[in-house]
């Protein structure tokens, strides 16, 4: 049960991570390779802040959403020059730089050490102890996440980020300052997924770089192309499929340490199959 | 020549000497075009001359070198929101709708500038009106739709800003003959019913022959002729531009 429920937490936290990316790459069609990288920027300003400066989660949540916008800012300022597959190298970029970042400076980070011991949410003076609290905690910002994505994408700022996506210069021609809205919805995916770093490190209590890298921003672009690129549900549903992988390969009768290391292989092969079969994922759209 | 053409009504949108550099290729090579307010006009020449050019200059989305783009004899900054703002829609080459949005969301983002939700509503029946076959496939998946349904979806999303000008580059493109009558017919009919001035992009002059007031004849990226179709038609100057290059 208590596994269960680690596994029902994991997935809210990929189902955030990925519908706030799948705004940018399904909705807006930008081919962001940097979602860890905010996914960091939240997990580490949840870690520095409570275990040494004695900020509680929810402020510390909200510090980590701001830096996270402000970098996100900054990126998308510079990427914002580029198109398609340079925009994907520029991006991933950002993320090795992010990653570094939190690697050497080590006076704040703790670089590889990594930040142990992060404490749970407080709310309302009461602290949140078991897994299945913080199950609830973690379903309500998924839900949150949902919420909030569904009505940007019904939106006419949706219809916008679909239209940039197809033919931005067409775009420009009705007068959309295209550029701004690219920017907005990045900040808006970063500010998200600084959420879900906020919940990782809490939850795990415990955070070291690693969990940021590169292949962290691939994992979670992999399950959103799993899902459908422009479909929220999808992501949901790639997220849970990804966090439950190890599970079915055990299931099909992989010995638990050969399922373990089959994970990578078959989340790789699942891209590539996708790629070759069904570009548009299980239930999105359009394809990349 | 020009004097005798235009009468007395003042000019509407100009181009003076415009250059236009992509890197070391002249796309506009000092080219002055003038439309007045409520007439039609064809912009005419071989591939590469520059006419899809003339109307990206006017809309600020290329890189013009030198001269000037005058809106009622006054410069103005040509970015696209201004220009919209303006009254002035583009209809672009190969119509350019979104395919994975429905009529109405295209027409919704023709509408952008608009603001407010009411005269969007209203215009955008007014629209339909013009277009029944839009009306009803509003909620159609756009890229489902016709060749020919798209370039009226594409013409539809221009006029969603109630334009003074409209450009359309080669509207009739990749369209059957009868098809093409068609969009004439529509094109000359919001003409006649709003006054809406039109820049046409045309190959085939035999086609525009009866709707257009004046065209200009662009040949690498300059004004080579100009005047009323006919003059155009008898002088020879066309196959002499059409024929006399590769
Ligand atoms: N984005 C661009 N980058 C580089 N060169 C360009 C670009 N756009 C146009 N050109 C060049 O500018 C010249 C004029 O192009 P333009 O599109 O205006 O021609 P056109 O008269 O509309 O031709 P067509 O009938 O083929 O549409 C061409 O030589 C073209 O190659
Ligand atoms: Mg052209």
């Amino acid at each position: 049960m208590e596994y269960l429920i680690h596994l029902a937490v994991m997935s809210s936290i990929y189902a955030i991570l990925g519908m706030s990316l799948n705004l940018v790459v399904g909705y807006a069609g930008l081919l962001s390779v940097t979602h860890a990288a905010f996914y960091g920027v939240g997990a580490y300003a949840v870690g520095i802040l409570t275990v040494s400066r004695g900020y509680g989660f929810f402020e510390a949540t909200a510090i980590g959403m701001v830096c996270a916008a402000a970098a996100a800012w900054f990126i998308g300022i510079v990427s914002g020059k580029f198109k398609g597959d340079y925009y994907a190298l520029v991006s991933f970029g950002f993320n090795i730089i992010v990653f570094s970042i939190f690697l050497n400076v080590q006076s704040v980070t703790r670089g590889p050490l990594g930040i142990p011991g992060i404490p749970k949410p407080e709310l309302f003076g009461t602290a949140i102890r078991t897994n299945a609290q913080f199950l609830i905690l973690s379903i309500v910002f998924a839900l949150l996440t949902y919420a909030i994505s569904q009505w940007i994408v019904k939106s006419s700022f949706g219809r916008a980020l679909k239209g940039i996506r197809e033919d931005e210069d067409a775009l420009r021609v009705f007068g959309y300052d295209t550029a701004r809205y690219k920017r907005i919805i990045f900040m808006i995916a970063a500010m998200l997924a600084a959420v879900a770093g906020s919940l990782f490190a809490s939850y795990i209590s415990y955070i070291d770089p690693s969990t940021f890298s590169l292949n962290e921003s691939i994992f979670i672009l992999s399950l959103v192309i799993l899902g459908g690129l422009a479909n929220v549900n999808g992501s949901v549903f790639g997220a849970i499929v990804f966090i439950l992988l190890p599970e079915i390969l055990r299931f099909v009768g992989f010995p638990p340490d050969i399922a373990a290391q089959m994970r990578q292989v078959a989340y790789g092969a699942i891209l590539v199959l996708l790629m070759l079969y069904r570009p548009q994922g299980m239930f999105g759209e359009y394809k990349l | 020549m020009k004097s005798e053409i235009r009468n007395e009504k003042e000019i509407l949108l100009k181009l003076d000497d415009v250059h236009v550099h992509y890197g070391g290729v002249h796309a506009l090579d000092g080219a002055s075009v003038a439309i007045d307010e409520g007439e039609i006009v064809a912009l005419m020449g071989p591939n590469g001359a520059g006419k899809s050019t003339v109307l990206k200059a006017i809309f600020g989305i290329a890189p013009v070198h030198s001269g000037e783009v005058l809106w009622h004899e006054k410069r103005f900054k040509p970015v696209p929101h201004e220009v919209v703002a303006r009254g002035i829609a583009f209809v672009p080459q190969g119509r350019r709708v979104f395919k994975y949005l429905t009529v109405e969301e295209n027409l919704e983002i023709g509408g952008f500038i608009v603001g407010d939700k009411k005269e969007l509503a209203r215009r955008m029946a007014e629209v339909m009106e013009t277009f029944p076959a839009l009306k009803a496939k509003r909620r159609t998946k756009s890229g489902t739709l016709s060749g020919g349904q798209q370039q009226m979806l594409a013409i539809a999303r221009g006029l969603m800003v109630d334009p003074k000008v409209l450009l359309l580059d080669e509207p009739s493109l990749g369209l059957a003959p009868k098809i093409v009558k068609e969009v004439f017919e529509n094109i000359k009919e919001i003409n006649e019913r709003h006054g809406t001035a039109i820049v046409v992009v045309e190959h085939n002059i035999k086609s525009i022959l009866g709707i257009v007031d004046r065209a200009y004849v662009l040949a690498k990226g300059k004004v080579a002729a100009q005047g009323k179709p006919e003059e155009l038609l008898s002088s020879g100057v066309l196959e002499k531009i059409f024929l006399g290059e590769k």
